[in-house]
């Protein structure tokens, strides 16, 4: 086992037997795009932002990069940066396994533009939102009319120069465009949809299975096992159950090999606790005062224990007059998406399911006209848009979509708020272009993804042989280098990878499955050798097919039938690949000169030795040397007699 | 020897209260547990008692599957697990879990408030009995014990049916319940993969009809109904609630907005709406189209469907209504149907397949005088129609699935007797598998032979397989190692390990032959004439001389000594273990045959 990182702490290969598993793909935007690219809409006072020039005071820049309050920022078409492709072919990857939507916005990339032709593995829900994260995605940056992506500020000459974190972003030069709809479509129709606990055969080798991880609808752990050797990828699990099915755990224990990734990014915050606190109080506070609320977000996933969560405050909270838009591309269809995965939702959405009611209570919201959905803020919104409002809409990074907008609206009046929830991005950062800001801005993280405590738990539970993880779970976080409850503590300690960096880890294959065949089975002879403990020697041919082995009788040795085709077979030179088994025991010899002696042989002298005897047989200048684990004959060049006492030697020895 | 057991206690040769007794590697799985529609006596469950004479049945019975949600697969479930008592798990999937207790539900209304039937199970039975059901997904493997292991496939069929594949080790026995092998306008097509089961135990309701194409019979059944409508005559469909009632819903809603008809279609019964709503939120277990178009439009939502009230049979004018059940044995559609059936304009489609003893077969089956309850006497004027929509395999769809899943064995129940008779022979001719078809309480035995899995160590099995790579790696190989067998832990490793792992010591054992030689000359050159002789002889072989003047073939020593007393000859000593004895043994018979005269 070999595994790779591909990226900071997401991608993964790993090489297991010659199967390469290429782990989930996270599209950066967070790591690298965040502080990077900004383009926003209709704003004229943000787009003459004043251009940025270098300390020498030359300002070749100016076109690309633009500074606002302090920071500077890139002014490009939006770009992503890719899992690491650089440093394996992706056409030796035999199969790619998706843990959560998330985990495969890079898909297109792969897909599409490497040698990649393996198989990709994610169960249905997986896709299904996975698709609608994508062509939101997609219909966000085709909306951006830049023409041109910035490239100048790449040269590593001048990236030298620039201030932090321009400074320090990693493998600019491969950041790409976004991908198109079509090459989405192309590269999901490769995909071959898998349910949990579903036992998925590879190359006859290896059994890979998806495991519901608790994180996500459709969310994933998967098992990697050969019959002797088990591996576990736990990436973005949760044990906090939401609306997803409650992960399963039954089959993570006795893994040899447990890689973690993709824990909390909040691990200070409680996540539940965010939730209750979203409605009851900043959003309530807000609208009480006239004010409305932001909420950037994806289109799936945290927004519907957010709608739910509002449902149950409605009342309460004083909201019952307030409208909640929810503006996306895919709104309309993440909504009803969500509906009809029962088999994927905790325990008692699915009893919903089972009276039949929907399972979320926004079907409610939108059919008493509570919550509205919008492909865009064009069209039917602007004619509907009332205020005071909630507004759910994306890109959460407010770098591209119809968030950008509100926030100009929004921005400058004390009165409204913006509350982030989406824990992959630094609300600072995503806010700093829009400084100076008068509205409230809220951090409210809901990041039901394993913390360092469950973390901890869970290995005590499931004593994995050996732990891998990113390198930044291993140390407590920079800001709070005190806190050693902020990292992983596992004997023996975990073993870190860091992006582009092969690790090879202490685990060795010892075992493959073999199968007997019955008349095989029937044939062999065990002996108990010690209690308990059964011996059979097994001579057998090898049948190797699509990596399966099986044992099947030998063919019955030729019959001497005395001919002279079988005279001719003795003469043939002896094929010395025809294997003797081994022999244990010791020969004890008064039995063993009774026995000659039964056997005709006369005139037998037995002399001691140092280590053990020698029995002469006399008449036929025959010397036999038996010491403890050994026996030697030397005779004269006489077949069988030399047979005949070799088969009396044998009686006495077992046959390994 | 290990062997498969089955013994059908319903749908042996019969279609109705489907349950099948399956023994396999000492685990034993009762497949669904249904109810006969054409009997209202002991005859409509099965003979649960059957299982076992004396004690639980949850101690016999490991576990129990439903194939689907149809009555004559689950009808008796709640009278088998909380009647006669059994505690264990029942497998089914999600949608067959959600829609089973509102169909046992409807049965037991109609058996208690309608007949009056006491001794019957009651709601709370019901609920209790969903209790132990354990939902599963598609594809899912699940463990119902460390040994077996269930897992579902799509059947098409009906909103969550399901085939099973029931596996202990490497064998295993696949039930088809009941599929369907062509999509339809709801559903998809069944689908297994190449499982190679020991047994496939299959449906066999239309085992002689080779049926026309979907696309001619649903032409002709909208012919029929526009015909009927358009000289004002009412249209009785009786259907199941959930199923074909969907299918044809769909086909209707399409029809009547396409040639923008204006009769009214009803629906009858309070299940409709909810069923909708099932098939709503169940929408991933319908087929491709739907799935993919269902944001936009819900094929569930229907425009011209609306819901039937008792009062509507009697009004003027022509009207399409779809009741429950589908049988015409008992509720709407025998109330409506008594209504209708004495008016020629009227008709009734019969869409599906009809058990014996019930309205709707005698109807099929040409009857048109009947007698109902009271020695009332009821003529049917009305024309009879019978139309086969089910969601059922036909014979080549039958043939089909065989040939995917590629079975050991065919084991044929839920279909008539004669007609199994015929899908029998020609299994076994057309694909040459053995097949069978048992009887009610009667079992078939099939032997097994499961191939035993062991560990290799990875060191035996790769100098084996080195070994093979020449000449040919394709030739099978011979192994030889040793089987450690612990507890029921089986590692086959080299014989070296073994010997390793128990602490014994190898004991070696080595023959040193005298070969005598007629050779004047000095050892050394006796000793070189060997050499050259034998790396001449044996070109596939490792033959060297050594420093000391010894000879080496692989691992067997040869050397020359003189001999004591004549001088004129030499005495070969050769060498060799036990392992090596053949080469050992032909060096020497070589050896003694002479040298060749040296040329030089």
């Amino acid at each position: 086992v070999l595994p790779m990182c591909l990226s900071s702490h997401n991608t993964l290969v790993i090489k297991f037997f010659f199967l390469s598993a290429f782990f989930p793909l996270k599209l950066e935007t967070q790591a690298t795009g965040e502080n990077l690219e900004f383009r926003l809409i209709s704003s004229p006072r943000l787009s003459n932002l004043p251009g940025w020039s270098l300390k020498d005071g030359s300002a070749f820049l100016d076109k690309e990069l633009k500074e606002c309050s302090g920071h500077v920022f890139v002014d490009s078409v939006p770009e992503f940066c890719l899992p690491e492709t650089e440093l394996i072919d992706l056409s030796t990857v035999d199969v790619i396994l998706i843990s959560n939507y998330h985990c495969m916005m890079a898909l297109p990339y792969i897909t599409e533009h490497t040698g990649f032709t393996g198989t990709v593995y994610a169960t249905e829900p997986t896709v299904q939102i996975g698709r609608l994260l994508m062509e939101e995605l997609v219909n966000f940056i085709e909306r951006v009319p830049k023409a041109q992506s910035a490239s100048l500020w790449k040269n590593k000459d001048i990236q030298r120069l620039l201030p932090s974190p321009l400074k320090d972003a990693v493998e600019v030069s491969t950041w790409r465009r976004c991908y198109t709809m079509q090459e989405v479509n192309s590269a999901l129709s490769k995909i071959q949809l898998v349910g949990y606990s579903q036992k998925i055969e590879l190359f006859g080798a290896v059994q890979v299975t998806p495991l519901s991880s608790g994180y996500a609808l459709g969310s994933s752990n998967w098992i990697i096992q050969s019959h002797y050797e088990k591996v576990s990828y736990v990436s973005g699990s949760s044990l906090l159950t939401t609306h997803p099915q409650p992960p399963e755990r039954t089959l993570l224990p006795k893994v040899d090999l447990l890689i973690l990734t993709l824990l909390t990014s909040t691990p200070y915050d409680n996540p539940i606790k965010c939730v209750s606190s979203f409605a009851s109080t900043f959003l309530a506070l807000t609208v009480r005062n006239g004010g409305n609320v932001l909420v950037p977000c994806y289109p799936s996933g945290v927004i519907y224990d957010l709608l739910e969560c509002l449902y149950q405050y409605i009342d309460s909270a004083g909201l019952s007059n307030i409208p909640f838009y929810f503006i996306s591309p895919v709104a309309n269809s993440s909504l009803e998406f969500s509906q009809i995965f029962a088999e994927w939702l905790c325990h008692n959405k699915q009893t919903k399911v089972y009276l039949p009611e929907p399972p979320f209570p926004h079907a409610e919201l939108i059919q008493t006209n509570k919550l509205k959905h919008y492909p865009s803020l064009h069209g039917d919104f602007s004619s509907d848009f009332r205020q005071p409002c909630v507004v759910f809409t994306g890109h959460p990074s407010l770098r591209f979509g119809d968030v950008v907008h509100f926030m100009e609206l929004w921005g400058k009046s004390s009165l409204n708020t913006v509350i982030f929830t989406e824990p992959d991005f630094s609300y600072l950062e995503a806010l700093a272009p829009y400084q100076p800001l008068a509205m409230k801005c809220i951090y409210c993280p809901i990041d039901t993804r394993l913390n360092f405590i469950q973390v901890s738990k869970l290995l005590k539970e499931v004593q994995p042989l050996h732990v891998v993880c990113p390198e930044q779970y291993t140390q407590p976080p920079p800001a709070q280098s005190h806190r050693m409850d902020l990292m992983i503590d596992c004997q023996p300690p975990a073993m870190s990878y860091r992006r582009a960096e092969v690790l090879a880890l202490p685990f060795k294959r010892r075992y493959e499955k073999i199968e007997i065949m019955p008349e095989l089975a029937d044939a062999l002879v065990p002996m108990e050798i010690k209690p308990g403990i059964s011996l059979a020697t097994v001579s057998a041919v090898l049948h190797t097919k699509d990596n399966k082995h099986v044992l099947q009788p030998p063919p019955r040795p030729a019959q001497p039938s005395g001919g002279k085709k079988r005279k001719r077979a003795s003469e043939d030179i002896p094929d010395c690949k025809v294997l003797k088994p081994l022999l244990s025991g010791s020969i004890p010899v008064e039995q063993f000169v009774q026995t000659l002696e039964k056997h005709g042989f006369s005139d037998i002298k037995v002399e001691d030795t140092a280590k053990g005897h020698i029995v002469l047989l006399q008449e036929a200048e025959t010397l036999i040397q038996i010491e403890e684990d050994s026996t030697h004959i030397i005779c004269d060049n006489d077949e069988m007699l030399r047979v005949r006492l070799r088969d009396l030697v044998l009686k006495f020895l077992q046959k390994f | 020897m290990p062997e498969i057991r089955v013994t059908p206690l319903g749908a042996g040769q019969d279609v109705g209260r489907s349950c099948i007794l399956v023994s396999i590697a000492g685990k034993n799985v009762m497949l669904d547990c249904g109810m006969h529609m054409g009997f209202s006596d002991d005859r409509r469950f099965p003979d649960f008692s059957y299982i076992t004479r004396n004690g639980r049945l949850t101690d016999f019975l490991d576990c129990v599957i439903i194939s689907h949600f149809h009555l004559d697969h689950c009808g008796a479930l709640p009278y088998f697990s909380e009647m006669v008592g059994y505690d264990g798990p029942i497998y089914m999937t999600h949608p067959t879990q959600a829609i089973c207790p509102i169909l046992l539900e409807d049965y037991r209304k109609i058996a208690v408030d309608k007949k009056g039937e006491a001794n019957f199970f009651t709601s709370q039975m019901i609920k209790d009995c969903m209790k132990k059901v354990v939902a599963v997904h598609l594809h899912q493997t699940v463990q119902v014990d460390d040994e077996l292991e269930i897992k579902a496939y799509y059947a098409g069929h009906v909103l969550g049916a399901a085939m099973f594949q029931i596996k202990v080790g490497s064998e295993s026995v696949v039930y088809t319940g009941d599929y369907n092998m062509t999509p339809d306008r709801h559903l998809g097509a069944a689908w297994i993969d190449k499982c190679r089961p020991n047994l496939l135990i299959t449906e066999s309701t239309y085992a002689t009809t080779i049926r026309d194409s979907k696309r001619c019979r649903e032409r002709d059944f909208l012919k029929k109904v526009h015909e009927a409508v358009e000289r004002g005559g009412k249209v009785l469909i009786p259907v199941f609630a959930l199923g074909r009632a969907q299918e044809l819903c769909i086909l209707l809603e399409t029809f009547w907005e396409r040639m923008n008809l204006k009769a009214p279609i009803y629906f009858s019964t309070g299940l409709t709406e909810k069923a909708n709503h099932y098939y709503k939120l169940f929408i991933t277990w319908t087929n491709q189209k739907i799935r993919k178009t269902f944001v936009q439009r819900n094929m569930f939502e229907f425009k011209h469907i609306k819901a039937f009230d008792r009062a509507f049979a009697d009004n003027p004018g022509p009207m399409v209504v779809f009741a429950t059940p589908g049988m015409l044995h008992a509720g709407q559609s025998l109330q409506i149907f008594r209504k209708w059936a004495g008016n020629e304009k009227n008709m009734v489609i019969m869409p599906g397949y009809c058990v014996q003893g019930t309205v709707g077969h005698k109807i099929l089956s040409g009857q048109r005088k009947l007698e109902m309850e009271g020695r009332q006497v009821l003529e049917v004027k009305m024309q009879v129609e019978y139309m086969s929509f089910s969601a059922h395999a036909d014979a080549k769809g039958i043939m089909q699935l065989v040939g995917q899943a590629e079975p050991e064995s065919v084991l044929l129940v839920h279909g008539e007797a004669k007609k199994m008779e015929f899908l029998k022979q020609k299994i076994e001719q057309e694909l040459r598998v053995s097949c069978y078809m048992p009887a009610n309480g009667e079992t078939v035995t099939l032997p097994t032979s499961p191939s035993i899995p062991v560990g290799v160590s990875l060191g035996l099995l790769k100098r084996e397989m080195a070994q093979g790579l020449l000449p040919d790696a394709k030739k099978p190989r011979l192994l030889h190692g040793t089987l450690i067998m612990k507890d029921s832990n089986f590692r086959l490793v080299s014989s070296e390990q073994a010997l390793k792992e128990l602490g014994l010591a190898e004991h070696q054992l080595r023959f040193t032959c005298r070969v005598h030689l007629h050779d004047p000359r000095k050892e050394q050159e006796t000793a070189l004439r060997v050499y050259s002789h034998l790396k001449s002889v044996l070109k596939d072989h490792c033959v060297q001389h050594l420093p000391d003047g010894s000879v080496t073939v692989e691992s067997i020593l040869i050397q020359a000594a003189a001999h004591s007393e004549d001088p004129g000859t030499k005495v070969l000593l050769v060498s060799w273990t036990y392992q090596d004895e053949e080469l050992g043994s032909y060096l020497t018979s070589l050896l003694k045959k002479g040298l060749p005269q040296a040329s030089s």
